[in-house]
């Protein structure tokens, strides 16, 4: 939500957990940017959440029902 | 809340179970080393989904399960000197030694407090500089990086009142112990997602080929446990032994390198003792020479404090229904719900005993249930 | 199946059995009620007590009493949403609506320790001045005692309840029937989150308040009408978890409910997912459960959800027989797991 802190090791942030809001060290995800989100473990984010991957429990399961169609179909 | 409860959805829950079933051929033991998973899995139920061929075994993924009583004892110790101030992960406390635990030094008058993260021990003895403060840093590879955090700022800022009792835990030693055994069932590992995404997930490569079992990075939402339980048994259908990635989202190969880094400048690889085994080489993590002032076992002369595990545990539990930890069998047993490995629960209080009631409720009658339940 | 060389790891069972008082002992979890049973009951046995409801039930002539005490001890005295005299007075009123009662007379007797401020003293009269008249009940009688600096807490209240029972049926564990429906009558966890945030500086977006009110109205209003009510349970220490089981285990019945039909706010279980707290085990101070016949719930939620109090109002489980004492609940994803009651306080988890 908020960034703040010069130097890296310091650097923290505000984090918003669905409504409550917590200060959290942020110096192991330099990269991110207010709008990211990330995976926090004892008042420290470990790592940035890749939106882009997150579909990816989804996409799978859509692939393999996408190939148990193909399956029965040829089965026919 | 966003990328939590998407993965708990019911429906994409069956499918995947449904998807577990229609490939399963055989029986298959697969264990997850995680706290966290296997509070997941007792918490929603996934292993009620899984078709009965597939065991899921809870491995020594919580550092409350694998603490030694010795270093619980150094912990008493040291938290019962007066003037300290003894900082922790509220789960610890109820980890019993010999006889006692942090909670009853806690009545007895010691100053012991609950902390999330170890910036708030610092924190603390930061604003009582004439007091010690000592943080119990436990953990596997996912709380290495707070911690040594922790000592890196102390160091910077000279707070030389704070110091850290060690028992820092390594995952893949713990995974070649059980592997390396002779009468081990294991056939696959959902590895702990948290702990790679700080490590990455290289280092399980070579153990994947040594003993030819799939490892599968997995995450903690009860979708990702059965996914990761999909893609190991797809694997071990298939004969293959990859270290495959489930948690994509939240994990990549070779992990978080800045937090890697300052783990390499602050600790470095140690034995360790695990509760009930004793030490196994190179399997936990110490301060560097560098950061030695801040280790608390050496401030407070307890380093060469030695205590045999017993081979007997605290019980108490027949409130719980367990019967003499004694029984509850060793990892890489099969370990079914009705033996369950219930350490990873204490935090939960008793979740495992319940977990393990529940199974023997389902598994009989109805009619002998009652009675059953009240034993 | 435990051959000779493979490594042993042994599970660190918690001690239960401690020689001295214990905080757990207060946590509304087993350590609690094992000293109940093992340590009060046996020495001063009689029907009411043995009835382990919120409230003694006492028969004067023709009328029934409900007889309830309670101690407040909570820190910090003043919190989002409340303060340690609207606790006061609110849960002895709850205590007593659970037994079906209109709460009549409270009395109040104040522990003070040496050195409180007057004006700390004065705002939790206040408090529980205003929060007495909004319920219509009088405080009758009192007490006031000072212990020496560092022998208190700041402030220690305990109170004493009277009302006369509305209800026609009793109201307690044995009352319960499998078939009956569970009632909860709104969200849970938010008072001893606002509690927590306060103890470790947590921020909310908009705070997280206590839910502490008083639920005699939404009861009355069910025994007003008829519905034939087999017993109700405030959720106090423990949450609802500790609730559902402490009535399974007494009346020896089986709990089912739904994780999906259990309210709780967004921000309330992110502050629970932060801490490491599970929600079922989160203290409340306004909100109860009732057990009504199955045919009469569409009726009593109407009746419950007509009240400010009551406007989350839902049904989230059903009685049956077996397995008797049990609480279960159905997870999100579908699949069962017993309801535990915890040992002790509920300690934040970590990993």
């Amino acid at each position: 939500m908020s960034i703040e802190g010069e130097d890296p090791l310091f650097r923290s942030g505000r984090v918003n957990f669905g409504g409550v809001i917590k200060q959290i060290n942020l110096a192991y995800v330099p990269e991110a940017k207010v709008g990211d989100y990330v995976l926090v473990h004892v008042g420290f984010a470990i790592n940035t959440i890749d939106e882009e991957e997150a579909n990816q429990v989804f996409e799978y399961l859509r692939e393999m029902d996408e190939l148990a169609d193909l399956e029965s179909n040829e089965a026919k | 809340m966003k990328f939590i409860d998407e993965y708990r959805e019911p429906k994409a829950a069956r499918r995947y179970a449904q998807a577990i079933r229609h490939i399963t051929t055989r029986p298959w033991t697969i264990m997850e080393v995680c706290g966290g998973q296997t509070h997941a899995i007792v918490k929603f139920g996934v292993d009620e989904l899984l078709p009965s061929e597939v065991t899921l075994v809870h491995g020594p993924g919580c550092p409350v399960c694998v603490t030694p009583v010795e270093l619980i004892e150094k912990a008493i110790e040291i938290a019962s000197t007066p003037g300290v101030v003894f900082c922790s992960f509220g789960d610890m406390l109820r980890v019993p030694g010999t006889s006692k635990d942090l909670l009853s030094v806690k009545a007895q008058g010691g100053d012991i407090r609950i902390v999330y993260s170890p910036l708030d021990a610092l924190k603390v003895a930061r604003e009582n500089p004439r007091r010690q403060v000592v943080f119990f840093a436990v953990g596997f590879e996912t709380t290495a990086p707070a911690n040594a955090m922790a000592v890196y700022q102390a160091f910077q800022q000279g707070i030389s009142n704070f110091s850290m009792l060690v028992a820092h835990v390594l995952v893949p030693p713990a995974m070649e112990a059980i592997l390396s055994s002779p009468s081990n069932l294991v056939r696959g590992f959902l590895a702990a997602g948290h702990v790679c995404a700080v490590m990455g997930y290289s280092e399980y490569e070579p153990i994947a080929r040594k003993y030819h079992v799939p490892i599968v990075v997995t995450g903690f939402e009860p979708l990702d446990i059965l996914q990761g339980i999909y893609m190991t048994i797809r694997q071990l259908e298939e004969g293959r032994a990859e270290v495959e990635n489930q948690y994509t989202r939240a994990v990549s190969r070779n992990g978080n390198q800045p937090a890697q880094e300052l783990i390499k400048d602050v600790f470095q690889v140690v034995p360790r003792k695990w509760r009930g085994v004793g030490e196994i080489a190179a399997s936990g993590l110490g301060l560097k020479p560098k950061f030695a002032a801040f280790d608390a076992e050496t401030r407070f002369g307890v380093a060469h404090r030695i205590v045999e595990e017993s081979s007997e545990c605290i019980s108490g539990s027949v409130l719980q229904g367990v019967k003499k930890p004694h029984d509850c069998p060793a990892f890489g047993a099969v370990c079914t719900p009705e033996h369950p490995l219930g350490a990873t629960m204490v935090s939960n209080e008793g979740a495992c005993a319940a977990y393990y009631r529940y199974r023997r409720v389902r598994l009989q009658d109805s009619a002998t249930a009652s009675q059953e339940s009240e034993s | 199946m435990k051959p000779e060389d493979m490594p042993e790891f042994y599970c660190p069972v918690p001690i239960n059995q401690y020689a001295s008082v214990m905080l757990a002992h207060g946590g509304g979890g087993k350590l609690m009620h094992e000293l109940i049973e093992s340590l009060f009951l046996p020495l001063f046995s009689n029907p009411s007590l043995a009835a382990r409801h919120d409230g003694a039930v006492l028969e004067f002539g023709a009328h029934k009493l409900a007889f309830t005490t309670d101690s407040y001890v909570v820190h910090p005295i003043f919190f989002p949403g409340g303060d340690i005299g609207t606790l006061a007075v609110n849960g002895t009123i709850n205590d007593l609506a659970m037994c079906g009662a209109r709460p009549l007379y409270l009395s109040a007797g104040f522990i003070l320790e040496e050195g409180l401020p007057m004006e700390t003293l004065k705002r939790v009269v206040e408090s529980m001045s205003r929060a007495a008249s909004e319920a219509g009940v009088q405080l009758v009688t009192g007490d006031t005692k000072v212990v020496d600096r560092g022998k208190g807490d700041g402030i220690y209240i305990n109170t004493a309840g009277i009302g006369i029972v509305q209800a026609g049926r009793s109201i307690a564990p044995a009352g319960v029937i499998p078939g009956d429906a569970v009632l909860l009558s709104g969200d849970i966890g938010r008072h001893g989150i606002a509690i927590m945030a306060v103890r470790e500086g947590l921020a909310f977006e908009s705070a997280i308040e206590s839910d502490c009110a008083p639920v005699a109205e939404p009861v009355l209003a069910l025994i007003e009408a008829g519905i034939e009510i087999h017993c109700l349970r405030d959720l106090t220490r423990g949450g609802l978890a500790s609730a559902l089981v402490e009535i399974a285990e007494a009346a020896r019945i089986h709990v089912g409910i739904q994780e999906a039909a259990i309210p709780v706010r967004e921000d309330v279980r992110g502050a629970c997912e932060i801490l490491g707290f599970d929600p079922l085990y989160v203290a409340n101070e306004g909100r109860f459960v009732a057990f009504v016949p199955s045919r009469d719930t569409e009726r009593a939620l109407a009746l419950m959800r007509s009240h400010p109090l009551g406007a989350g109002a839902s049904l989230i489980g059903s009685v049956t027989r077996d397995p008797a004492g049990l609480v279960t609940m159905r997870s999100s994803i579908g699949a069962s797991r017993i309801v535990d009651m915890l040992s002790g306080e509920q300690l934040p988890r970590i990993c």
